[in-house]
């Protein structure tokens, strides 16, 4: 591969997947959320990525903000079921209901369906082949 | 949709950050808009916060706006990371640094990449900075891409230009060479409570006082941006940096250089992407392989580009 300024130019007329990656709550690990901004990014995403501990209000105001196309959020600490519904809520009562939502971490089969429920179009769990990831991005993301 | 004009005026945040998407990529419908909103601009002071990556333009974007917010003031923030050549993708985490910022609803921040834009903005910023600034928010900050030596672009876009250096990044020859340096309104030195902040400021000091001074000195302020020290001397010589403009007749110098540009790179980019329309993709790739093989010089073949393009 070359970087080249006429690809370059194709870009900036193009219009770019916005997504944004945050981890909600308390706990610190963020290499998973790291690696999936990465992934995003070498597919071609724009990738705001907000560090680690955002309450619902941040995250959504950070969504509202750099209206993002995709919001994926990363979890380890087991408390989905408790913050996701929080997020999804803020989303909502800033007008942003048509924004696509995954998300990732440690989350036990038994949640999908009340995730699903949620909004969440997708669940990625320890393992995923992070191209599975981007592909779910393209696949979803309505380029306007 | 229509509306959307209208909820911008009526300051709503989603109308503004729907339409700084439209624009940032140069539609259609984000040109119309444009056009709306353009003569409600020129009234903010814009910001450049520039200087190598690391230099802490982020956190520093930060504490000026947390000092601007005390002072009574809303400010709009645009923070520009690098996009990658290969993919064209990018990780925008300027973010970061202004966590304290996420809720205040008197602050807003939008997170830019290069999109292969040279000299550390992006090819839409001066419609992107018009937007915010027509939003009405009287200070704009424009965070660019981890600046080296060249990238002086900011000087333009911005009425002040903030340059952020750090201790022991170099020796004053370094700070002697053409470039970046030219363009500070005000130069910080930041992480000032690290070792040799003092001989940074005196070598700056020693090499503005090398150049004759347009009437105006460059102040040189310190700063440690995460804890706020230094930060509300700062923006008072942001403040009276614009004072100097508007007495010394500089400002209106600044908007007819800065339309003038606009102006001619716009045209640059219509022409451009007019001769990539008109020219089949055969053509280009005939031109392509005779000057890789050094059979034409790429004058040659540019010019060939445009006049098949039906451009002369």
């Amino acid at each position: 591969m070359t970087a080249s300024s006429e690809t370059s130019t194709q870009g900036e007329a193009g219009q770019k997947i916005r997504v944004l990656i945050a981890k909600p709550g308390l706990d610190g690990h963020d290499r998973g959320a790291k690696i999936v901004a990465r992934a995003l990014r070498d597919g071609g995403c724009e990738v705001i990525y907000t560090g680690i501990r955002q309450t619902p209000q941040m995250i959504a105001e950070a969504a509202l903000q750099e209206d993002v196309d995709v919001v994926g959020l990363s979890i380890l600490s087991g408390a989905h079921l408790e913050l996701f519904p929080r997020i999804v809520e803020e989303l909502t009562s800033r007008g942003l209901d048509d924004v696509i939502l995954f998300c990732g971490g440690i989350i036990p089969e038994e949640d999908t369906e009340a995730l699903e429920a949620m909004g969440f179009s997708a669940i990625f769990r320890p393992g995923t082949n992070t191209q599975e990831i981007v592909s779910f991005v393209y696949d979803n993301a309505h380029s306007e | 949709m229509t509306d959307l004009i209208e909820r911008f005026f009526a300051g709503e945040r989603r109308a503004l950050s729907r339409i700084l998407t439209r624009v940032e990529n140069g539609t259609p419908e984000g040109r119309s808009y444009l056009r709306q909103l353009y003569p409600s601009s020129g009234r903010a002071h814009t910001v450049g916060v520039t200087g190598s990556a690391g230099s802490g333009k982020s956190s520093l974007t930060g504490a000026l706006a947390a000092e601007l917010r005390k002072r009574g003031h809303q400010v709009g923030i645009i923070a520009v990371d690098p996009s990658s050549p290969f993919t064209q993708g990018a990780i925008l985490g300027d973010r970061i640094r202004m966590q304290d910022l996420v809720l205040d609803p008197g602050v807003f921040v939008r997170s830019m990449a290069s999109r292969g834009a040279l000299g550390g903005l992006a090819p839409t910023i001066d419609d992107v900075v018009a937007v915010m600034d027509a939003f009405g928010f009287p200070y704009v900050f424009i965070e660019t891409v981890g600046a080296g030596q060249d990238e002086v672009e900011i000087a333009g876009t911005a009425l002040t230009t903030v340059l952020v250096n750090n201790p022991g990044t170099g020796d004053d020859i370094q700070a002697l060479k053409a470039g970046i340096i030219e363009i500070a309104d005000v130069l910080v030195v930041n992480k000032a409570d690290r070792p040799g902040a003092d001989v940074l400021v005196s070598q700056l000091r020693a090499l503005l006082s090398l150049a004759p001074s347009e009437g105006r000195e460059v102040p040189i302020l310190s700063t440690v941006a995460t804890t706020g020290d230094g930060v509300s001397d700062l923006v008072d010589a942001i403040d009276e940096h614009r004072e100097w403009l508007d007495k010394s007749g500089e400002l209106d110098r600044h908007r007819q250089q800065e339309a003038r540009h606009q102006i001619l790179s716009v045209a640059q980019r219509i022409l451009l992407e007019r001769v990539r329309r008109e020219t089949p993709e055969e053509s280009l790739s005939e031109l392509i392989t005779q000057v890789a093989g050094r059979a034409l010089d790429p004058h040659t073949a540019a010019e060939q580009l445009v006049e098949r393009g039906g451009l002369v």
